[in-house]
């Protein structure tokens, strides 16, 4: 064959296609929207295989609340389909070109997931092409199901390591309205960190539960739709005056969370999974390290992006982050070449739920031909 | 060593059974239908003790079942005749209440009650089967368990963050933790819902979340269970999250009376018990809500619980349902089909057809906002026939739930009673795939055998050793 130097791009149509394609292949990196291409270590392939033309929304059902969408669907798209209906899918990473298989791929979220869960919360069902020529589904289309194993856990998050997924099963949500967030601004991170767990022991049923440091000061914010949204949002606004921050009800407050979202991506990104007694130290290794911070209060999720310097410094504020912060794992998700040579992003895994993983690897993949090499462990 | 001195070795001789009346103890489940007697019952007292008992079953190449508080419902903790019964209750400790995290950690044999009980009052674990004053929380790991609240809430698999777990070669693993998304598989995803067929569950880490500021509860009261499915279509299209959306059909109002004595109206076709919590500001506009929805669907009579043992009489009619039936009929058999909620109607009336061919009553008690139907098919073990003829509807009743787009279970599992069934919901891939992960887990099948897969399958070599990525074998994961 001729030029080797760019990698063959497959794009199925089917998923017996990609199942076929699959079977035959040495080595594949999976691609969607490309929007997270740089997460993980790196992969040998000598191919890419494609969502994109496996692009279909299948079947919306507004009735049950449901909807089958393939992989390669982009998100937005999807969701355009769904508020036509007054409906969403409660998943609002932050990449606009994402589709709805990488995002559950990378088991990817934004604010939303507060209150509705991550992608694996969300899946009732997929059908993947594996690595063995076959196309198996596992899960339903019903939001209430415990027959068979609950491979949609196993395939989100796994990176595409043990097989492509080709359609997924989705719940839906009613789109909620009438938005209004309550803001509490600050720039002592201990003042911060505890009005943040206060609201976030308070049964308020928000949509969203975030905080943010940058350059010196931060703020919490409480995100509330439908009928009583005002109340409670002045509710939520006066127990974080009460904790000393400066408060106050914002109603047009999209740009807000816009930023909340851009605020989970940078040229150096460490996701910290914490838990919510770490919101202060979370707070106070930003402010250390002069970096910028969103997160997830009542989930212990932290996106931290560092400031930019040299390869080797920054690889060393990885460092201090994790040592910092442990036992919560630090995930570098995007970094400069040079920086992602230096760390592994992923951090350790226990040795025996490493040898664990790497037996589910051995079923599913056994020759590993799907993203080899980019998960973590090196899997 | 010999299996059973191997055992009393690892947990003293007073926790080995090995009399056959004292085992017949543990022929069951909640599935009276089928029962075997184990060769031996092991109680082990800690995880430690687990581990030794699961290295002994596997020195000895026997195969094992474990069993928390053997309230289950599809026959998942069925002993098998040559193999060893772990029995988990003596591991009731809660390990750590830590509500700052929200999170608590305990061991399996932990009821799922109490774990509500150490949150309380200021927070609560959702996932809450009829069954919550018995069952264990690992037999709610294995079963992934729901309940009335799972419509708002979620299931058992929404609140695990962590486990550790004894694998059946008896190595011990941490999947999860107390943290979300650590790096890796989501291994205690997959193993929620996995009926016990990929270890044992040793220390559970659950999420609590914080109370609902206030409750309110209704009953409206229809014509056919039907038209109560139109207005549960009503409220969820609207918008409105219940708590708890419950129905009732006209038999099993009528058998609940009978031991709940709430005053409901004997001739009424079905209830709809609906409970809406959250923050009081809100809760008012959408209680109105909902009544009016339930009188535009033509109910013909809304009640408002005035207090909480309004509320708490309520709810005993609707827990009442299973053990009620058994004053109305000798036997009954319970399904666990889900359908989507929108083809409520169709189905509910070939059930019926159903029922008038096979001469049978069928009463129908269901979570109505997940589509979950509970069909009760009532019968007479003692008349020639009836027994087969019931399990034959019952039968009949997941297909056709299957054939409307559902499952055959949304909460019982699959076990030894559904198995027969899998078939119609998965194909030959599907199964495949199932059993790829489950030779991961446990390659020599000695963990609950004869559950879930329609039939015995055996684990194939994994085809040559695993292969490490050409920058493992460059050095670069001497780091790690």
């Amino acid at each position: 064959m001729a030029q080797a130097a760019a990698p063959t791009r497959l794009e199925p149509t089917t998923a017996a296609q990609a199942a076929a394609l699959l079977r035959d292949a040495r080595a594949v990196r999976i691609r969607g929207g490309a929007t997270k291409l740089a997460w993980g270590r790196p992969v040998a392939a000598d191919a890419e295989l494609s969502t994109a033309r496996l692009d279909g929304l299948v079947a919306h059902h507004a009735g049950d609340l449901t909807a089958i969408v393939q992989s390669g669907l982009p998100l937005a798209r999807a969701q355009a389909a769904f508020a036509a209906a007054g409906q969403m899918l409660a998943l609002d990473p932050p990449d606009g070109g994402a589709t709805v298989g990488g995002v559950v791929a990378t088991g990817d979220s934004g604010p939303l997931r507060h209150r509705y869960g991550a992608p694996r919360d969300l899946v009732l069902g997929v059908q993947v092409a594996l690595p063995d020529g076959t196309v198996a589904r596992a899960g339903s289309r019903v939001i209430k199901n415990v027959a068979g194993y609950d491979l949609a856990k196993l395939m989100s998050g796994a990176c595409g390591t043990l097989g492509l997924l080709t359609e997924l099963t989705v719940r839906l949500h009613p789109l909620p309205r009438g938005w209004r967030t309550a803001v509490g601004r600050g720039d002592d991170p201990a003042a911060l960190a505890h009005a943040a767990q206060a609201l976030a022991h308070r049964p308020l049923e928000a949509e969203a539960l975030d905080l943010r440091w940058a350059g010196g000061d931060g703020a919490v914010l409480a995100r509330f739709a439908g009928p009583a949204a005002d109340a409670r949002a002045a509710a939520a606004a006066r127990a974080l005056a009460d904790d000393g921050l400066a408060a106050a009800v914002v109603a047009d407050d999209g740009p807000l969370w816009d930023a909340q979202r851009a605020g989970q991506r940078g040229p150096l990104t460490v996701r910290v999974s914490a838990t919510q007694t770490q919101l202060g130290a979370l707070l106070v290794a930003a402010r250390g390290e002069g970096a910028r911070l969103v997160a997830r209060a009542a989930l212990g999720l932290a996106w931290l992006t560092l400031p930019p310097a040299a390869p080797a410094a920054q690889a060393a504020a990885v460092g201090r982050l994790r040592a910092a912060l442990a036992p919560a794992p630090c995930v570098v998700l995007e970094a400069p070449a040079a920086v992602r040579a230096a760390v592994d992003p992923w951090g350790p895994v226990d040795p025996a739920l490493l040898a664990l993983m790497r037996r589910v690897k051995a079923r599913f993949d056994p020759e590993r031909r799907c993203n080899p090499g980019l998960f973590a462990g090196g899997i | 060593m010999e299996l059973i001195a191997a055992l009393r070795a690892a947990c003293g001789a007073a926790h080995v059974l090995t009399d056959r009346g004292r085992l017949r103890t543990y022929e069951s489940d909640g599935l009276l239908q089928h029962a075997v007697v184990p060769r031996v019952a092991v109680l082990p007292g800690s995880a430690e003790e687990v581990v030794a008992v699961v290295r002994a079953c596997r020195a000895h190449g026997v195969p094992w079942v474990a069993r928390g508080s053997g309230s289950g419902l599809s026959g998942g903790a069925l002993p098998v005749a040559d193999g060893v019964l772990i029995v988990l209750t003596r591991l009731r400790r809660i390990l750590a209440v830590d509500l700052a995290n929200q999170r608590i950690t305990c061991e399996p044999g932990v009821t799922n009650v109490a774990i509500s009980a150490a949150a309380g009052p200021t927070h609560f674990y959702p996932p809450d089967p009829s069954s919550q004053i018995v069952c264990s929380i690992g037999g709610n790991v294995a079963e992934n368990s729901g309940g009335a609240h799972c419509f708002k809430y979620g299931f058992t698999t929404n609140y695990v963050t962590g486990l550790e777990v004894v694998l059946p070669d008896g190595d011990v693993v941490a999947l999860g933790g107390a943290e979300l998304d650590r790096p890796g598989y989501d291994l205690h995803g997959v193993f929620v819902g996995s009926e016990g067929t990929l270890g044992i569950a040793t220390r559970i880490t659950v999420r609590v979340v914080p109370a609902p500021e206030s409750v309110r509860t209704l009953v409206a009261f229809f014509a056919s269970p039907a038209q109560a499915g139109q207005a549960v279509s009503a409220i969820v299209a609207a918008g409105v999250v219940p708590g708890a959306i419950e129905l009732m059909d006209g038999l099993s109002i009528n058998a609940s009376e009978q031991m709940a004595h709430a005053g409901w109206p004997r001739d009424a076709g079905a209830a709809l018990l609906v409970e809406l919590d959250g923050p009081a500001v809100e809760l008012e506009a959408r209680f109105a809500d909902v009544t009016r929805l339930c009188e535009e669907a033509g109910s013909r009579e809304v009640r408002v619980a005035r207090d909480a043992a309004e509320r708490a009489v309520f709810w005993r009619m609707r827990k009442a349902a299973f053990p009620a039936m058994g004053r109305v009929s000798p036997h009954y058999y319970v399904q666990d089909s889900v359908i989507p909620r929108t083809r409520l109607a169709e189905v509910l009336e070939r059930i019926a057809a159903l029922a008038r061919d096979y001469r049978l009553q069928v009463a129908n008690v269901f979570h109505a906002g997940d589509g979950n139907l509970h069909p009760l098919v009532c019968y007479d073990g003692h008349a020639p026939g009836e027994a087969a003829r019931a399990e034959e509807l019952a039968g009949e009743i997941v297909l056709t739930c299957v054939r409307a787009g559902g499952s055959i279970t949304g909460e019982h599992g699959v076990g030894v009673d559904k198995k027969r069934y899998m078939p119609a919901m998965f194909g030959e891939p599907d199964l495949a795939a199932f059993q790829k992960l489950r030779c991961a887990f446990d390659p020599d099948g000695h963990a609950n055998p004869g559950k879930v897969m329609p039939t015995p399958r055996l684990c194939g070599e994994v085809p040559g050793p695993y292969r490490r990525h050409p920058l493992e074998a460059a050095g670069l994961a001497e780091r790690m």
